[in-house]
C-alpha cells in the first residue's frame, strides 16, 4: 500500500499557517526586536511595581543626606534634597509611560478619526481638517507643545493635552493618505453597493486595513514622546517637582555634572533605553505587518 | 412579465479637468421578472457607469444629471444617494457583482464576516443564524468544505472562488435584480463557463432578473433573452438575442459580430476588425458618433444628427439612417 500512502500525501492539505504564527515568526525572527521588547517589558514591570522596588519614597527626602555619592544604601547616590535617585528613576517610569500612552491614545482618536473623516468624506470637510492640521504641522512639536504648556501650566495631565495637540496632524496626516488609498478599492464600491453605510464602511473596512500601517506608527511615536516629555520637563514646563520626572532629573542634576554626574547620566540612560526599544519594536511590527515585506523570511 | 425595472433617458457626466465627460448619454432600457438581459459595448462605452448610476453609486466627479430609474414604478434617482432608502435597496432588492474577484472582496475579514454582514444588516438574523445561512449559501455556489473554509481569509481562495463567495453575497439576500458587471472577464475560460451556468442556474431558482454587462458577446449570446448594444454612451441597438445575432442591423453590431472567430467557417476566413478607435467623450460629435468607423455610411450621416432609436421589426430596435437589412451573415 506504499502507492497509496504516496496518492493520500497528496490529498492532504499543507499545513496552514495561520496569520499570527507568520507574524510572530517574522516579529522574533530578528534578536534585537526581542531586545527592544525585554526593555519595554522591564520599563512596564518598574512603572507597576515602583512602590515595591523603589527602596525610599521618590519624593520626601533627608536633608542630611543631600548629594551622597553612591553607596550600598543608595546605589545611584541622593540629590540636592536629599531624596534617593534611584527611586525616582524608578517612580518616573511612571511619568514617562502615562505621558506617552495618555498622547498616544487621545492624539490617535482624535487623529485618525479626523483623517479618516477627512479622506472618505472629501471635498470641503477635507479642506477643512487638512488645512487646519496643515498649520499645525508647521510648528515645530516641540515649540507648539512649549507654548500649550505655558497656556494650560504644568502638570502630567497638560503635558499629555500639550503633547497630543501637537503629535495630532502626524496621525491625520498617515490616516488621511490611508483612507483615500483604501476607499478606491473595489471592495469599498462592493461593500456600498451591499447597502452598507458611510459610517459601517469606515469603521468595518477602512479602519481595519489601516491598522497595521497606524500599530507602527504608534509604536514609533510612543518612543517620540517619552522623549518630548522629557524635553519638556528638562525645559521646566513639563512635570513639576516633587514628583519624579526623568527629564526634569536630567535638568536638576546638570548643575552637579562634574561632581556627581550619576545624577544627570541615569535617567539619560533610561530615556535613552525606553526610546531605543520602541524603536526597535516599531521597527519589528513593520517589518511584520507591512504587506510589501510579506513573505519574506 | 411584469416589468421590473425601467431607466429612461439617463445621462451620467464627469466633470474633469480637460471637460465634461458624457458617460452615459440619454439611456434608456428596461428589465421584466426573471428576465436575463445583456449589455453590450466596448471599454469605456458607458456600460458599468449606467450600471452603477442605476445604484447611485457614482463617486465624484461623477453625477447623474437626468433620467428616471423606475424599480417597481418607484424613481429611485429621487432618494438622496446615501440615504436609508437607497441603502435599502442596494444589496437586498438590486445586488451587483464586480468585474475583479481579486480586490473585491476585504483582505483582512473573514469570509464569515463578509457574507454575514448583509445577512444581519438586510434580514436583521443574528450572527448564529447568518453562519448557518452563509455556510449554506456558500455550498448553494459550488464551494466545496464551506464550514471549514468559511472561517478563512479571501487570500485563501483562487480568483473563481472568490467570485463564487461574491455571487453568493449579492444572492444572500434574495434580490430582485443581479447585476453582474464583467463578471467573468477575470477568469479563464473554463471558470467563465462554470460561474456563467452556476449564475443562470441560480437566477432561475432565485427567480431573480439578470443583467449581464460585458464586452463579450459570446458571453450574452446563450444566456440573455434581449440584448442591449451600447457605444459611446448610447444604446445603438437593442432586440431579442436572435435578432442580434441572426439579423443585426446597426453597422456597429455588424462590426461586432464580423470579430467574433467562428467554428463553423470556412477555414482561412479572415475575421474583420472595425477599424478606428471610439470617439472622446468630452468632444462628442452632433452626428452619429460611429460615423468615422461606419463601412455604411450614407450622405444623410454627415448632415442628420444622431437618430433616435427607431422600430426596424417589432421588438427589434436600431439607431441608424443607413439600410443595412440586405445584410447576410
Amino acid at each position: 500500500m506504499a502507492k497509496q500512502a504516496i496518492i493520500n500525501e497528496f490529498r492532504e492539505a499543507p499545513p496552514r499557517v495561520s496569520e499570527w504564527q507568520r507574524f510572530f515568526r517574522v516579529f522574533f525572527q530578528r534578536k534585537i526586536v526581542l531586545f527592544g521588547l525585554i526593555i519595554l517589558a522591564l520599563l512596564v514591570l518598574t512603572a507597576i511595581f515602583a512602590p515595591l522596588l523603589a527602596p525610599f519614597s521618590p519624593v520626601r527626602g533627608d536633608m542630611a543626606e543631600s548629594l551622597q555619592q553612591p553607596s550600598w544604601k543608595h546605589w545611584l547616590g541622593t540629590d540636592i534634597q536629599g531624596r534617593d535617585s534611584l527611586s525616582r528613576l524608578i517612580y518616573g517610569s511612571r511619568t514617562a509611560l502615562a505621558v506617552g500612552f495618555g498622547s498616544v491614545i487621545l492624539a490617535g482618536v482624535i487623529g485618525v478619526g479626523l483623517g479618516m473623516l477627512a479622506g472618505y468624506a472629501g471635498g470641503i470637510t477635507n479642506m477643512i481638517i487638512m488645512r487646519i492640521m496643515d498649520a499645525l504641522m508647521g510648528f515645530p512639536m516641540i515649540l507648539l507643545a512649549l507654548v500649550i504648556s505655558a497656556i494650560l501650566g504644568s502638570g502630567l495631565l497638560n503635558v499629555i493635552i500639550a503633547l497630543s495637540v501637537a503629535t495630532l496632524p502626524g496621525y491625520a496626516r498617515v490616516m488621511h493618505g490611508l483612507t483615500l488609498t483604501i476607499r478606491e478599492n473595489d471592495y469599498i464600491l462592493a461593500e456600498r453597493g451591499m447597502g452598507a453605510s458611510n459610517i459601517r464602511v469606515m469603521f468595518m473596512h477602512i479602519l481595519p486595513n489601516s491598522l497595521p500601517s497606524m500599530i507602527v506608527l504608534i509604536t514609533i511615536q510612543l518612543g517620540a514622546l517619552i522623549l518630548a516629555e522629557a524635553t519638556l520637563s528638562f525645559l521646566g514646563v513639563g512635570i513639576q517637582p516633587p514628583d519624579a520626572a526623568w527629564g526634569a532629573m536630567v535638568a536638576d542634576g546638570r548643575r552637579y555634572l562634574l561632581t556627581h554626574p550619576w545624577l544627570s547620566i541615569s535617567p539619560g540612560i533610561a530615556i535613552m533605553l525606553v526610546v531605543f526599544g520602541f524603536n526597535l519594536v516599531g521597527d519589528g511590527l513593520r517589518d511584520a505587518l507591512d504587506p510589501r515585506l510579506r513573505g519574506i523570511l | 412579465m411584469a416589468e421590473l425595472l425601467k431607466v429612461n433617458d439617463l445621462v451620467t457626466q464627469f466633470k474633469t479637468e480637460s471637460g465634461v465627460v458624457k458617460a452615459v448619454d440619454g439611456v434608456s432600457y428596461y428589465l421584466n421578472e426573471q428576465e436575463i438581459i445583456g449589455l453590450v459595448g466596448e471599454s469605456g462605452c458607458g456600460k458599468s457607469v449606467s450600471q452603477l448610476s442605476v445604484m447611485q453609486l457614482i463617486r465624484p466627479p461623477g453625477k447623474i444629471i437626468g433620467g428616471e430609474v423606475l424599480f417597481h414604478g418607484q424613481d429611485l434617482l429621487k432618494y438622496p444617494a446615501n440615504g436609508p432608502e437607497m441603502r435599502a435597496v442596494r444589496g437586498a432588492k438590486i445586488a451587483m457583482i464586480f468585474q475583479e474577484p481579486m480586490t473585491s472582496l476585504n483582505p483582512v475579514l473573514t469570509i464569515r464576516q463578509q457574507l454575514t454582514e448583509m445577512l444581519v444588516l438586510h434580514m436583521k438574523m443574528n450572527e448564529e443564524d447568518a453562519r448557518a445561512r452563509a455556510i449554506e449559501l456558500m455550498g448553494l455556489v459550488g464551494i466545496p468544505a464551506a464550514e471549514r473554509r468559511i472561517e478563512g481569509y479571501p487570500h485563501h481562495f483562487s480568483g473563481g472562488m472568490r467570485q463564487r463567495v461574491m455571487i453568493a453575497m449579492a444572492l444572500s439576500c434574495n434580490p430582485h435584480i443581479l447585476i453582474a458587471d464583467e463578471p467573468t472577464t477575470a477568469l479563464d475560460a473554463t471558470t467563465q463557463a462554470q460561474l456563467l451556468e452556476l449564475m443562470k442556474d441560480l437566477v432561475q431558482r432565485l427567480k431573480t432578473s439578470l443583467v449581464i454587462v460585458t464586452h463579450n458577446l459570446g458571453v450574452v449570446a446563450r444566456y440573455a433573452q434581449r440584448i442591449y448594444i451600447m457605444y459611446a454612451g448610447r444604446i445603438v441597438e437593442s432586440g431579442t438575442t436572435k435578432d442580434i445575432f441572426q439579423r443585426p442591423r446597426h453597422p456597429y453590431t455588424i462590426g461586432l459580430l464580423k470579430c467574433i472567430p467562428r467554428l463553423d467557417e470556412e477555414e482561412g476566413t479572415k475575421l474583420v476588425p472595425i477599424v478606428g478607435l471610439p470617439p472622446n467623450l468630452i468632444n462628442m460629435p452632433a452626428t452619429c458618433a460611429f460615423l468615422p468607423r461606419c463601412s455604411w455610411k450614407i450622405d444623410k450621416c454627415f448632415k442628420e444628427p444622431w437618430p433616435e432609436l427607431t422600430p426596424v421589426n417589432g421588438n427589434h430596435f436600431i439607431r441608424c439612417y443607413a439600410d443595412t437589412s440586405e445584410y447576410k451573415k
